[in-house]
Parts: structure tokens; sequence; C-alpha cells
């Protein structure tokens, strides 16, 4: 179908797109970046925004750069543009793994990691690595720029805690110790489907003990949900098997799951369980160097 | 709700328009441009048939609005052939395996691979199999696009001296 009708804007600031976000507000406005869940959306009519505003033109926000430590990414940079970081690869693995497995690389082209963040579906796949990684988000509004740390950002089903005005503008993701490893790892029926679940995994090491875990689950819940017993659980110990495996099964205690068009809460609590194990096993392999993946 | 002038530069022929934002860029290039090659298939950003180049990069034209295009420059089964070099090597190629049954999906199949095989260097089949992992084919079961796919890759090497 085609979506009804809209008015389009296309400014080149910031300031422009959040003036327009404000003059139209209390009507139906929607800000268009990689369009790649929007639009969709706006085709079958599920949404139906009377006003775009299409960031694209404001330059200076796609970029991927370090500073101090610190990895930034702009929001509006590609999911192909990730996918093919070099130095991500080395950086931040996980995010690779991502990317890789966000859509195909038709809708990569134009799909932003901004986008995929702010659109909140509980089954996009950045929020639970960004929440693995305690990224922090900027977000630029009518009070100017703020930032947020990522385990704020994320509401509910489809909601942020993002203004009705603001924009999210930029990634900023801590630098990790060596001796530490990050992995995503998704279970889904085909290429380009939302998963079944799928799990971000992020462990320091010293001498082979974990110092730190972060464990966060994909479509699971209305939000990505942070496996905390299992983290608690695995402090301290080896990554060994055993070990990658119960942290895996903890990771769903006490989750409410449901069923949904891809499998019966019983078997999604199943998947979760293996891909947290996969992800751990993967992130501690990689901590110790071992993955030239 | 105004109708906006764009100007979008298709297989490096300009076409200015005044049209619906709600314009889709598949109906943009099969209705204003008049190129039915890009074909519309789905109607969930599933299938590919819609695959063209924009500034050189592969997407579905089905899921961007035209108005997106705007001052761009899209690239569509119908610019591949060129003058001095005749059919493309997966033109070619897509012909000489016998890539295509039906054909609905081929130009879409053909330019979402385009670039993998103009950058190409003894490719492995994972990576034919991810650049295309985004179309779907209901009649040939892959087995001859990928077949036609590779063999493009050899053509495009041999052109291309490497």
């Amino acid at each position: 179908m085609y979506p009804p009708s809209f008015s389009y804007y296309r400014p080149e600031t910031l300031d422009h797109a959040v003036e327009l976000l404000e003059e139209h507000s209390e009507e139906d406005v929607k800000i268009l970046a990689g369009g790649q869940s929007l639009i969709p959306l706006m085709k079958l009519r599920f949404a139906q925004p009377k006003f775009l505003v299409d960031i694209n033109g404001i330059q200076g926000l796609e970029y991927i750069r370090e500073e101090a430590g610190w990895t930034h990414i702009g929001a509006l940079t590609r999911e192909a543009d990730l996918e093919h970081a070099d130095r991500l690869r080395e950086t931040y693995p996980i995010i690779i793994d991502t990317a890789e497995v966000i859509a195909d690389p038709l809708v990569r082209s134009v799909a932003t990691l901004g986008g995929n963040l702010a659109h909140a579906d509980p089954a996009n796949d950045h929020p639970a690595t960004m929440v693995a990684l305690n990224a922090t988000v900027a977000s630029y509004g009518p009070g100017g720029y703020r930032s947020i740390p990522v385990m704020d950002l994320f509401e509910g089903l489809m909601e942020t805690t993002l203004g009705a005005s603001e924009i999210l503008t930029e990634v900023r993701i801590p630098p990790l110790p060596p001796e530490s490893g990050t992995a995503y790892v998704k279970f889904e029926r085909q290429v380009g489907d939302f998963a079944i679940a799928a799990a971000a995994a992020c462990l320091q090491f010293e001498n082979r003990t974990i110092t730190s875990a972060r464990l966060a689950l994909t479509n699971v819940a209305t939000k990505p949900y942070r496996a905390t017993s299992s983290e608690e659980f695995l402090v301290g110990k080896e990554a060994t098997e055993d070990v990658v495996r119960e942290a895996g099964l903890q990771a769903v205690i006490g989750l409410q799951m449901w069923d949904d068009i891809r499998g019966s809460a019983a078997y999604r609590a199943r998947v979760s369980s293996v891909v947290a194990e996969r992800a751990l096993a993967l992130a501690a392999l990689r901590a110790k160097g071992g993955d030239s993946t | 709700m105004s109708n906006r002038f764009v100007s979008v530069v298709v297989n490096q022929t300009k076409v200015d328009a005044t049209i619906e934002p709600r314009t889709l860029l598949v109906h943009f290039l099969r209705e204003v441009a008049n190129l039915r090659g890009t074909r519309v298939g789905c109607d969930t950003t599933s299938c590919g048939a819609c695959a063209v180049l924009l500034d050189g990069r592969p997407v579905k034209s089905c899921t961007l609005f035209a108005v997106q295009a705007d001052g761009r420059e899209v690239t569509t089964i119908e610019g591949l052939e060129s003058a001095d070099e005749g059919l493309h090597p997966l033109q070619e190629a897509f012909w000489q395996s016998h890539g295509l049954q039906c054909g609905y999906c081929t130009p879409g199949l053909i330019m979402a691979a385009k670039n993998l095989v103009d950058t190409s260097n003894s490719l492995m089949d994972s990576e034919i199999r991810k650049a295309i992992s985004g179309n779907l084919c209901r009649c040939t079961g892959y087995v001859n696009v990928v077949r036609a796919i590779r063999l493009a890759s050899e053509l495009s090497e041999e052109r291309r001296g490497v």
C-alpha cells in the first residue's frame, strides 16, 4: 500500500529539525532517518505521521571515531558502514556481530544505528548490544544536548525516554580494558527476520577470572533485558563450558516471556539460554585473543 | 500536504518531476522515469525485486521515498549495459548460466550483486550468498543464481585483468 499523504521537511541543521518537531508536536510528526523501520510501517499504515522530518540532510552525524579511548558513533551511521568498519572489528567485534544480523545488506545500506536505538522495537538488535557495552547516547533537543546512559534510554515497547522534539545524535562507548571480549549471537528463522532470541555479552577478565560481566537479551521483554543474575553468577569464575552454560540457564530465570509468531514462551526461553551461552563463550574466546573472525 | 519538486539522476540522465512526498522511489522509477525493470514484489521490504543502486549503494527502492533521492544518483538494471563494454558481466552470466526462470526477481538480484562482482577477487560462495541474502526467488532455488554470480565475477575479473 502507499502511506497516506504527509508533508515532508528536509532541514539542514539540528536546530531547524528541532524547531520543526516542536512546531508539529501536537500532531503526528516523525523523524525520518534510515526509514527502514518507519517506511514499512507507513506502507502498512500502522504508522500514519502527517509530517516527516528527514534528518539525512544534516551534516556531521555520520562518523566513527575515537576520543580519549571512547568510541563515538554518529547516529546516522549506516549499518553497512558499521559492518565493514575494520577498527570496530578490533575494538568492539560485538558491534560488527550485531550490524551483520540486522535485516539484509540492502536494508543495511540505509538503516542507521540511531534509528535502531530510537525506534525501540524490542526485537531491534543494537539496544541489547549497547546495554552490554554500557554505552551512553547523546541527544539534541529544545534544551540543547544531553547524555543518556543507554540503560535509561529504553522505557518500554517502542518507547524511549527521548523527548518528543529530541533527536538522538551520537552513541558513546567506553573503552574496555585488555583481556576483554564481546559478542552478539542471534538465532533467527531466516536472514532478515527478527530474533527468536539474541544475546549480547561483554566480559572482562584478569588472569582468566571474570572480573566484570554484562549480558543483555533481545526480544525477550518489551525492552533489552539485562540478565543480572547471570552477571553476578559469572563474576569471580573462569569461563569454562559449565560456567557459561549455567549462566545461560540463569539468564531466563524469572523472565516472563510470551508466545509469539516465532515460538512458544518455553521454546524462546530455551533459545535465549542457548544464545546467551554462545555469546558468553565467544566473548570469552575473544578475550583470550582466540577468534580471528 | 504539498507536492515537492525532485531532480534525480537515473542512469546518468536527469529526471525532474513534481511529486507527492509519499511516492516511493520504486514507483518514481517505474512511472515517472518509465523504467520498468525495477519491480514491486512484496510490500514488506522482504523480496528485493526493487533493488537499485543509490549513490552506488544497493538499496530497496520500495522502502525509500523518491524525495529522499533528490539530488542523488540512481542506477537501475537498464543502466548496466554500456556503450563500450556491452552487457555487464552479470547480464552475460545470468544468461549463460540460466540464472533465471520467470525473471521477475532477476534485476533485483543483479543490482544486489553488482558491487560484489565489480570488485571481486576469487569470491567465496558465502560472500555471494550473503550479498543476495536480501533477495527472494520463488523459481530457481538459487543454485543457478549463485553459479551465475560466480561466473559474472570471473568475467569481471577477466575484463579488469585481475
